[in-house]
């Protein structure tokens, strides 16, 4: 979990950005953990966040080379200890009469939210830091998991001080 | 947890949307009323705005309306290419002859892709170009409509940026944006692709008053600290070596170059990139470093306890095997892009910066606060480096038939001299050109550094050309890379463009012939062109080069090497293509083969200067040993490893 570093990228909201990222990112050979893009508070600038694995190539040289794209008008690492990172996910789970209150009580437990229950299976969904969710997928196994999927994991700085304000003021 | 107020997003959710195409130019100059233009109208206003004179390109289809304008302005001279391949290299050519901006035009679909190659390369040897190409209506995008290609697309890994303008409002901001892009910071590419309806439609033409790019602010003022670490190390070190790149060239950093390594009397090597940077001619000069490179530069950085790295990237034909580099020293690197600095080395001393502003800060920063730096005079070094500079010149073997090339090319250097321009190809002949032409002076070498591109020669050369129209320009080419962009001395002969070009033929892709022939056992898998001495001859050069309206000679002995050198300079009412037929078997020398330690060059084939590799103080002392006679003469390489042994 160490090489992995949440990047959060303010670019340009123009056609054809998130390809150049993405481009970029597959081109040097680093690797993306997880990549949400949303609209932020400025209609012209979007965000990125993206979670890269940094194994074989220092974080340094990842942000420098985004850094060169000419879309990208801020990045910003957060921390774990300094933001908040959250990941959303949705798993169907094998679940008959007899298992849907074993599922059930797991998922209270992780406060979790079932959000539709079928003749055999429930679905559920879960939101938190991904290690989170993560282990709820442990305790979900046993029962049999039909189908997972999950958001890219986004970011936000603690705190009242925004990236974006200040990427702006330069 | 803690609550973060400040940043409520209106949310709708959706990524950044692939609806409308704009550039906005936010700061507009308030005229009383502008004129309305078509958008090829703008493009053109646009180009004459931004003094640019000449473009290189290709009509077609959807460059059409563009064609129009152009037809009619008199501040823009076009010239029509025979392949949009050669336009591009021509943009370069112009580029890093003059240290302008280049500028070609494709029509869209293969006019585009064609152009694919010239801003690869340009990519990999940051060279300042636009490249505008037509495209499909706005309305047929996405269809695959006739000549339709993504190009933005298809480009987006080999341009410094590009632009997809739909709109002809939007053209101007584009064209300001793309030349500003293209020629600060690192120098590179941009492409502009103009939807056939943004032509075609019009627009009150508003020129923006500067560029708008939020995402883009190259940092070419050194830090002071850094620059003062830089100092310290060079004061303190024992073997530096200034390691310089082609950044030295883009930055026309040159005088900066000189003033400080006579100042602190450093070495110099310049890459392949940089021949002309630091003239070949001075005594602190060590010749190019890398796997074609001397005895002396290879050496030195080999052995240095400091690199001085400035514009340079640390290229694996540079470097040869990364972890075997330079082992013992301390590494200076300077560069205006962030991103090479620690990409191949770690770094002791990170300077972002134009090498111009770093080299003059440096000299600044000694003469205040570090004479030392400006008083040691290494003299064991010194005395090391220049045993190697004679022990170990350049040379070559003479053949007993045909021409030698090395001696084909010293004497077009001999005979032309260093206020010409000499751009070649890919191979054998680049790198005799690079280590055999005598440079004086920067933007006097042109050639294909990273990407490799045979073909670059006669185009680059017809650039140049009309670039820089007073000076002589050679095309110092080879038989195969001659056979894959000749087609433009029909545009030289008709522009008046008068290149000259020397074919080193050896009637075979050469470089790849000496790879067969020292890794695969002499298997020559087609490599044979039969292009020279005892073949078919075909292509014939000197019948095809007349077919083209040049002056073609063909040179068969060393005897006959000046006259006809001498015929080419005579003439200049047109074209000249010498066909030197020079020996297969001629081989570049010295050698580094490829990903091997630098330690592992070979002076000559099967000859390795001896070297030790070992800790700081052992070289130290034996480079202190090494040298004490200093009468000039030229040991055999036996006599030399014994010495330093």
């Amino acid at each position: 979990m160490n090489n992995r570093h949440t990047l959060s990228v303010l670019v340009e909201n123009k056609p054809g950005v998130l390809t150049r990222f993405t481009g970029l990112i597959a081109r040097r050979g680093f690797n993306i953990h997880s990549l949400a893009v949303g609209v932020t508070e400025h209609d012209e600038l979007s965000r990125i966040t993206v979670v890269v694995d940094v194994k074989d190539v220092p974080l340094e040289q990842v942000t420098k080379q985004l850094n060169k794209l000419v879309n990208v008008i801020k990045i910003v690492e957060l921390e774990p200890a300094t933001s908040v990172r959250r990941a959303h996910i949705i798993y169907k789970v094998k679940a008959n009469a007899t298992t849907r209150p074993q599922v059930a009580a797991a998922v209270e437990m992780f406060r979790a939210k079932i959000v539709d229950v079928g003749p055999d299976s429930v679905s559920v969904e879960a939101t938190g830091e991904l290690g989170k969710v993560e282990a709820l997928r442990e305790v979900l196994e046993p029962f049999g998991i039909k189908e997972i999927v999950q958001s890219g994991t986004v970011a936000i700085g603690r705190g009242s001080k925004s990236i974006t304000d200040r990427a702006l003021r330069n | 947890m803690a609550a973060t107020p400040s940043a409520q997003s209106a949310g709708t959710g959706t990524a950044p949307s692939p609806a409308p195409v704009t550039a906005t130019p936010s700061s507009i100059r308030r005229n009383s009323t502008p004129e309305v233009l078509t958008g090829a109208q703008a493009i053109v206003r646009s180009l004459e705005l931004l003094e640019v004179e000449t473009v290189f390109g290709l009509p077609g289809g959807t460059i059409l309306p563009t064609y129009d304008p152009l037809f009619e302005t008199d501040k823009i001279r076009h010239i029509l290419v025979r392949h949009e391949q050669g336009a591009g290299h021509a943009a370069e050519g112009y580029a890093a002859a003059s240290g302008k901006l280049g500028v070609c035009i494709a029509t869209s679909g293969p006019g585009a892709t064609n152009l694919i190659t010239a801003l690869a390369d340009a990519h990999m040897d940051s060279v300042p170009i636009m490249a505008i190409t037509g495209q499909q209506s706005s309305k047929l995008l996405g269809t695959d409509a006739f000549q339709e290609a993504d190009i933005v697309g298809m480009t987006m890994p080999v341009t410094k940026h590009s632009f997809l303008v739909t709109k002809p409002e939007d053209i101007p901001s584009a064209i300001l944006n793309a030349h500003h892009i293209a020629t600060t910071g690192r120098p590179g590419p941009v492409l502009v692709d103009v939807t056939k309806d943004a032509q075609t439609g019009t627009a009150p033409f508003v020129w923006p008053e500067e560029p708008q790019l939020p995402g883009y602010r190259p940092i070419l003022k050194p830090h002071a600290k850094q620059i003062r670490e830089a100092v310290r190390l060079i004061s303190d070190a024992q073997r530096p070596v200034f390691y310089i790149g082609g950044g030295v060239i883009r930055s026309q950093a040159e005088k900066e170059l000189l003033k400080l390594a006579e100042a602190t009397n450093i070495p110099v090597a310049t890459t392949l990139m940089a021949r002309g940077a630091f003239p070949d001619s001075h005594q602190l000069h060590l010749g190019m470093p890398g796997m074609h490179g001397s005895v002396p530069a290879v050496t030195a950085l080999q052995k240095s306890d400091l690199l001085i790295t400035i514009g340079a990237r640390f290229d694996d034909r540079v470097t040869g095997n990364l972890d075997s580099f330079a082992p013992n020293a301390q590494v200076i690197h300077a560069d205006i892009d962030p991103a090479e600095i620690g990409k191949n080395r770690d770094v002791d001393v990170a300077i972002v910066g134009d090498a111009r502003e770093v080299l003059a800060e440096m000299l600044t920063e000694m003469r205040g606060k570090f004479p030392k730096a400006l008083e040691r005079q290494r003299e064991p070094w010194w005395r090391f480096l220049n045993r190697l500079k004679t022990t170990y010149p350049l040379g070559y073997d003479t053949q007993d038939e045909l021409c030698d090339p090395q001696y084909v090319i010293s004497r077009i250097s001999a005979l032309t001299g260093p206020e010409a321009v000499y751009a070649a190809g890919v191979g054998q002949h680049q790198m005799w050109a690079a280590q055999f032409v005598e440079f004086e002076r920067p933007k006097s070498w042109l050639n294909s550094g990273g990407l490799g591109t045979m073909g670059y020669s006669v185009p680059a050369a017809m650039g140049a050309k009309v670039a820089e129209p007073d000076r002589v320009v050679w095309a110092i080419d080879g038989d195969g890379c001659f056979q894959m962009t000749n087609q433009e001395l029909a545009t030289c002969a008709l522009n008046d463009i008068p290149i000259k070009v020397a074919i080193i033929n050896n009637s075979s892709l050469g470089m790849v012939r000496q790879w067969q022939t020292l890794f695969y056992d002499g298997r020559y898998s087609n490599t044979d062109l039969n292009t020279g001495h005892e073949t078919i001859r075909i292509p014939d050069f000197v019948k095809l080069a007349e077919a083209y309206g040049c002056l073609a000679l063909r040179v068969d002995s060393n005897d006959d090497v000046d006259a006809a050198i001498k015929t080419a300079l005579e003439t200049n009412d047109r074209p000249v293509v010498l066909d030197f037929t020079v020996p297969p078997d001629a081989m570049v020398w010295p050698m580094v083969a490829a990903g091997v330690s630098n330690d592992e060059i070979e002076y000559a084939r099967g000859i390795r200067p001896e070297f030790d590799g070992e800790g700081d103080e052992q070289a130290e002392n034996k480079i202190a040993d090494a040298g004490t006679e200093e009468d000039g003469t030229v040991r055999s390489v036996a006599q030399i490893e014994g010495g330093l042994e």
